[in-house]
């Protein structure tokens, strides 16, 4: 199914250190961390990429850029969704925050942060949300161990 | 009894410390009756009015994408079932069609017509469930019996499909566990004609009654614009005014060839949400009648043995299906490498898989963007500047389901 | 049972007397008291939720036990439900209000995620409510049908019913 609106966006976005491809009927950018912010804020304004949906991580510890972070958005007037796609180091794993562009981005970096580790700069509330205060470690990594539990009431037996 | 155990406290509030002259600052949840069970609310309170919330989540986390990465293909749609329980089918239906697409699995006819009647099903469910809630908290307990009766009929019914009353685990890669039983159809059109004589008498009960518009009307009002930036979906954005619906704008499933219609409501307060759903609910039991006439025959499950299992007889007499039972068993479905992201228009709102695989039978993540998760993150807009007591019918306007919000 | 006969053991014990007969009623008593009247304090997360809903509406009343009116202060609760899984992250909430709670108290596990984790054997879910507090009755099924929560709790009328009841010092 051709999307007119994928061909405008592969001709803005298809630029040196930019992938373009579309999987599934969602258009994906792969891109340097450095290019986020400005490829959001032009995806938002020129575009029309009203809703943010969801950013989280995928881990591949083989590989030397360990974390791939991935932003999905949703145009309500275009009704299709685009995915961006960037890999940061373990050593500095830090991205752009998009909270001054979009409001939900708040909590669903936070989820992000306790789940992986991922920093994102510009992002000064990164409070366990789905862990808690006193919880060590990332556990969505692939070496964290699943049943290493953390309680914070001492068992009984 | 026990010697002196120090209990740590879980969060730490952004409100602490950072007051306004003569406020108070107040603890609701997480065990709480109008929280829903598993959220947090840190409000700041000028006398009754709130002037600052902090929203925690998170009490229900209980590592359903940890326990995806360690289970096959398979092995994990009891878990997707767990999400919004209050729709189970949803999720197992949305996550099962994620993996067909990444296969190249195309689901059979039938299969197709009977996801998108019990999806409709689930969706009814949900909304009864939300709405018996929300008035039970505002004191109108017989209307929440009512609904719960209601409810409950369409629980034993789907208990007659699947085996189990909340959680059925129905749905598989390529079809569906079982095909309708005798009887099935016609039950269902018995439990339509009572729901329609049920949710007349809650209408009766609650739309012009003094004290129901005058807690629900003008509280908790969220405009469009906020609503999308704070990435709002389902019902509390349709309240807003936007008919914004993934079964119109994008159509999966059956959902293309079905005449309904999507509810909006005027201004964005509980009491447009509370309605919103009420004639959700009548869309779904018009969809659920069109869709019983439409339904065709023939099997359910697609014929890939990558991921159907083979007869049983088949498999005691050839090695051939043996060793196919044995694999699918063992080591799970093989999906090809890739990524999809797939969402389905669930009773909150957008609900979307993000699956990556390498090529096994184990996946290498799943994640689900869960709208109840988001509208936490923007609940706090519906609550800031209303009195206390509105907390609680503005929450349970939300709906909340802690095990999708928390995963 | 099975076949192998159990050795009988003699237990020193005073002859019953009038004061013990009087305890003996007044527990049987007090018991039928409390376990007609009990006021439970859903402590609700999950899934469950869904089946103590349904429980205690019409179809399959709780009233009819005199469970039906819940408390939601622990002060005023004298069963404790936990309806649903409990997190690491929940675990000093039900402490406390466990602690909260005054005696006499009973718990009741409503549900497997409750009881023993469930099938979440990870980082973030405890392993059964009983690491961390004591438990009288459980309730497996994920969730239970309706029928073997009145099981339950009615399992637990009789453990009332049988159990001592001081009222006024330890003896009496």
């Amino acid at each position: 199914m051709t999307v007119p609106l994928f061909d405008v966006l592969q001709q803005e976005f298809s630029q040196a250190g930019e992938r373009t491809a579309v999987s599934h009927g969602v258009f994906v950018i792969e891109l340097a961390p450095a290019q986020l912010l400005p490829t959001v804020e032009r995806l938002q304004s020129a575009h029309a990429f009203d809703v943010f949906l969801d950013v989280t991580a995928v881990d591949w510890p083989d590989h030397e850029l360990r974390f791939e972070v991935v932003h999905h958005f949703y145009s309500t007037t275009h009704k299709v969704r685009v995915r961006i796609k960037t890999r940061v180091a373990e050593s500095s794993p830090a991205v752009a925050t998009l909270r001054p562009l979009y409001g939900s981005a708040g909590y669903m970096e936070r989820e992000c942060h306790d789940m992986y580790g991922i920093v994102f700069t510009g992002n000064d509330d990164l409070r366990p949300i789905l862990l808690y205060e006193g919880f060590t470690g990332h556990p969505l990594r692939k070496d964290y161990p699943k049943q290493f539990e953390q309680p914070l009431v001492p068992y009984r037996f | 009894m026990t010697a002196e155990i120090i209990i740590p406290n879980p969060v730490r509030s952004s409100l602490v410390g950072h007051e306004r002259e003569g406020s108070v600052i107040v603890n609701l949840g997480p065990s709480h009756p109008a929280t829903h069970g598993t959220v947090q609310i840190i409000a700041e309170l000028d006398g009754e009015r709130i002037l600052r919330t902090d929203v925690h989540c998170g009490y229900l986390h209980r590592g359903f994408e940890k326990e995806c990465e360690d289970h096959t293909w398979h092995n994990l749609i009891p878990y997707c079932d767990r999400l919004n329980y209050c729709s189970a089918l949803i999720n197992g239906f949305a996550y099962c069609e994620a993996v067909e697409k990444m296969m190249g699995i195309e689901m059979t006819p039938r299969t197709k017509y009977l996801r998108t009647l019990l999806s409709e099903y689930s969706r009814l469910c949900d909304h009864l469930t939300c709405v018996a809630a929300s008035l039970m908290e505002l004191g109108a307990m017989t209307a929440f019996l009512y609904l719960v009766m209601i409810r409950d009929y369409m629980y034993e019914h789907l208990a007659a499909l699947t085996g189990a009353r909340v959680t059925y685990s129905y749905s598989r890669i390529g079809g569906l566990a079982e095909d309708l039983p005798p009887g099935w159809l016609d039950r269902l059109a018995e439990i339509l004609d009572q729901y329609e004589d049920f949710v007349g008498r809650v209408h009766g009960l609650v739309d012009r009654n003094r004290i129901f518009i005058d807690r629900l009307r003008d509280v908790g009002v969220i405009s469009t614009a906020d609503a999308l930036n704070w990435g709002f979906t389902g019902p509390i954005l349709r309240s807003t005014g936007v008919p914004r619906d993934l079964r119109k704008d994008a159509p999966y499933l059956a959902y293309a060839e079905l005449d309904f219609q999507v509810p909006v409501g005027i201004k964005g307060d509980n009491y447009d949400r509370y309605f919103v759903r009420m004639r959700e609910m009548d869309e779904s039991v018009h969809m659920i009648r069109q869709l019983m006439d439409m339904l065709p025959d023939g099997p359910i499950n697609v014929d890939d043995r990558r991921c159907i299992f083979p007869p049983k007889t088949l498999v005691y007499n050839e090695i051939e299906s043996l060793i196919n039972h044995f694999k699918l068993v063992m080591e799970g479905p093989v999906v090809p490498a890739g990524e999809i992201y797939l969402a389905h228009e669930a009773p909150n709102g957008e609900l979307g898989f993000y699956i990556v695989s390498t090529g096994g039978g184990v996946p290498h993540k799943v994640h689900v963007r869960s709208p109840s998760f988001v509208h936490m993150g923007g609940v706090h807009l519906m609550l800031n500047g209303y009195q206390l007591a509105d907390v609680v019918t503005t929450f349970g306007s939300v709906n909340m389901i802690g095990g999708e919000c928390d995963r | 049972m099975y076949g192998k006969p159990l050795p009988v053991v003699s237990v020193p014990r005073e002859p019953a007397g009038t004061f013990e007969f009087i305890t003996t009623k007044k527990d049987e008593l007090v018991g039928w008291a409390r376990k007609f009247s009990l006021f439970p304090y859903p402590f609700v997360t999950a899934c469950c939720a869904m089946e103590f809903m349904a429980v205690s509406a019409s179809a399959y009343d709780t009233d009819r036990f005199g469970a039906a009116l819940p408390r939601f202060s622990p002060r005023q609760a004298d069963l404790l439900m936990i309806v649903g899984t409990v997190t690491q992250k929940q675990a000093p909430i039900l402490r406390k209000v466990y602690e909260q709670m005054c005696e006499p108290k009973w718990v009741m596990a409503f549900g497997v995620c409750a009881t023993s984790g469930g099938f979440y054997q990870n980082y973030a879910s405890l392993p059964g409510i009983d690491k961390i507090i004591p438990v009288d009755v459980y309730i497996p099924g994920c969730p239970p049908r309706p029928e073997m929560v009145i099981d339950g709790i009615m399992k637990l009328q009789e453990r009332i019913a049988q159990g001592r009841h001081p009222i006024i010092n330890e003896t009496f």
